[in-house]
């Protein structure tokens, strides 16, 4: 399998601060991915770079075969990279249809969204969507009035609808109860037979139910990689994470 | 709004003051001493240019400054004192250009003539009002056009979120672009329909009170209505006609009182009363509402399984 998304001695410093330093990184297509790391690793400038939110200030990012510097955020996302961000960002006043509609329609310009209509095929799969993430009942209420999981879904609902090839999810289960963690876990992993996903979270047994590969983060750059049970048995990642600060500090 | 509102004005303002024989020019020319009609005069003299640019003019000017804006991705404060702040500018350059526009005088209408007719006169007068009713009821369905349907939901969308919009592969700049040109058109026309009913343009069409009373008559009617921003603009005119009249000298505080009363207690002006009170109001006096409860009682998904049931009960 080919590489989709490839990251090579990405540095990004906010005057002089590092939030990510010299940060490798690849996937291959089809893959689902899971990045953790405590707080302030880095994890969520990692997503700003690869969807053109923040530019790199050193190292490439390549998607698909082709530098990213220098696109904009709708380029970007129209050419293949779709983000959920970490509280839910739906459109309140609109309803769970006419959402998935403004991500689903494939004219994005100005021109084509005053005189096109919609095409029947569209309308197909957004009803489908709305199947998928439990929304068929509740399509035609503002999304204002939804539940914050069915938010959290509704959104993922949206990168769907843009058919991406890479799917950016960030912490796609805060704030959700355990029956709502476990379903998502079930639509992440049937999205991730159609899509490449990189998932970002905090919630171990979460990241347990989905995680194949895992990408651990610490002081913007990568810890280590491997599956589950081999990251959570890494001496160097449970030191990030319970802290045995005062024993680096007096190693250094 | 203000300026692309006097541009109109002027823009019409310049046709009917150049309805002379042939080889004059409108007298205050004379008066500062200029023996050639400036250049940008000239296309003027034909009527149907002067139509067209009544609204191109400045829906371009609004779509090149709109660019700028919103391409630096300037948004809310900073967005309202940038458009102040360039209509300051405006101002001061038609304020100042007593050879080319007859500066603080500003063009009088009122004495010129339009097709051989006085502007003043009762025909012309009631000529003008029509138009402004017909273009009134045009402008309202194009707004009603742009805001139904996909483009309209998505200027909703980056009203509310316009980050998600461009994560969403949208580019936002186009769509505010094209709002503001179009707004600025519209602001042209209603200028020329103003001058030619007020009898004269000037440039303090262009201060930043006039532009402050705008937004009045939008937040008085209704913010985030149509119906609301052509009542609220009806009501505090007339108002503002009435007590200009009575009551000269208080006319401007009663605006300012105006303004205050309705952004502390009408936030959603008097359509937002409307449609939350008086509504509700008559509709529990003829006894049509149901009681409705919020988050409401009655579930959607509990209520799709009644209609699902009735169905298969059908069937």
């Amino acid at each position: 399998m080919s590489k989709i998304l490839e990251i090579e001695n990405l540095t990004v410093s906010f005057d002089g601060f590092k939030a990510l330093n010299n940060l490798n990184f690849s996937m291959e297509a089809g893959e689902l991915r899971t990045i953790i790391g405590p707080n302030g690793a880095g994890k969520t400038t990692f997503l700003d770079i690869i969807t053109g939110k923040v530019q790199p200030t050193e190292g490439t990012v390549t998607f698909k075969g082709r530098n990213l510097a220098k696109m904009s955020e709708h380029a970007i996302a129209r050419f293949g990279v779709g983000r959920k961000f970490q509280t839910p960002r739906v459109y309140l006043n609109l309803t769970p249809r006419e959402n998935l509609e403004l991500s689903c329609n494939r004219t994005k310009n100005v021109l084509g969204s005053l005189f096109r209509k919609q095409s029947s095929g569209e309308r197909r799969t957004i009803a489908g969507l709305l199947e998928t993430i439990g929304l068929v009942a509740k399509a035609d209420i503002e999304a204002g009035l939804l539940s914050h999981g069915e938010k959290q879904w509704l959104e993922i609902g949206m990168l769907v609808a843009q058919s991406p090839d890479l799917l950016l999810v960030d912490e796609p289960v805060a704030g959700l109860t355990d029956e709502e963690t476990f379903q998502t876990a079930e639509l992440l992993n049937s999205l991730a037979q159609s899509h490449s996903i990189i998932v970002i979270e905090h919630d171990m047994e979460f990241v347990r139910e989905i995680a194949r590969q895992v990408t651990v983060l610490h002081q913007g750059t990568v810890l280590c990689e491997g599956d589950m049970d081999s990251v959570q048995s890494d001496p160097r990642v449970i030191e990030v994470y319970l802290g045995h600060s005062d024993d680096e500090e007096e190693a250094a | 709004m203000a300026y692309f509102f006097a541009l109109g004005g002027y823009a019409l303002a310049m046709h009917t003051n150049l309805q002379l024989p042939e080889g004059q020019m409108p007298e205050f020319f004379m008066l500062y001493g200029v023996s050639d009609l400036p250049i940008f005069w000239k296309p003027f003299a034909s009527f149907p240019f002067t139509a067209i640019a009544i609204f191109t003019v400045p829906a371009i000017i609004a779509g090149l400054l709109g660019y700028l804006i919103f391409r630096n991705r300037i948004r809310g404060v900073y967005f309202s004192i940038l458009t102040q702040a360039a209509l300051i500018v405006f101002f001061n350059f038609f304020n100042g250009q007593q050879k080319l526009i007859n500066g603080t005088n500003g063009l009088k209408t009122d004495t010129e003539t339009m097709f051989g007719v006085l502007m003043s006169s009762p025909e012309a007068q009631i000529a003008f009002f029509r138009a402004s009713v017909l273009l009134l009821v045009g402008g309202y369905l194009l707004c009603r056009w742009l805001t139904s349907g996909r483009f309209g939901r998505l200027l909703i969308a980056i009203r509310d979120d316009e980050s998600r919009v461009r994560f969403s592969g949208y580019d936002p700049t186009g769509f505010k672009v094209l709002v503001f040109a179009i707004s600025g058109a519209l602001a042209g026309i209603s200028g020329a329909l103003y001058t030619a009913q007020s009898g004269i343009i000037t440039p303090s069409a262009m201060e930043v009170s006039t532009s402050i009373e705008m937004v009045i008559w939008v937040a008085v009617g209704g913010r985030a209505t149509l119906v609301g921003a052509v009542i609220g603009t009806l009501l505090v005119s007339y108002a503002r006609t009435f007590l200009s009249e009575e009551f000269p000298a208080v006319w401007l505080f009663f605006q300012g009182a105006l303004f205050l009363i309705v952004v502390t207690a009408l936030p959603d002006g008097i359509m937002g009363l409307i449609r939350d009170q008086l509504w509700p109001f008559i509709q529990n006096r003829l006894g049509l509402t149901p009681v409705v409860a919020f988050p409401s009682l009655v579930d959607p998904e509990v209520e799709y399984e009644h209609q699902q049931l009735e169905s298969e009960e059908k069937s």
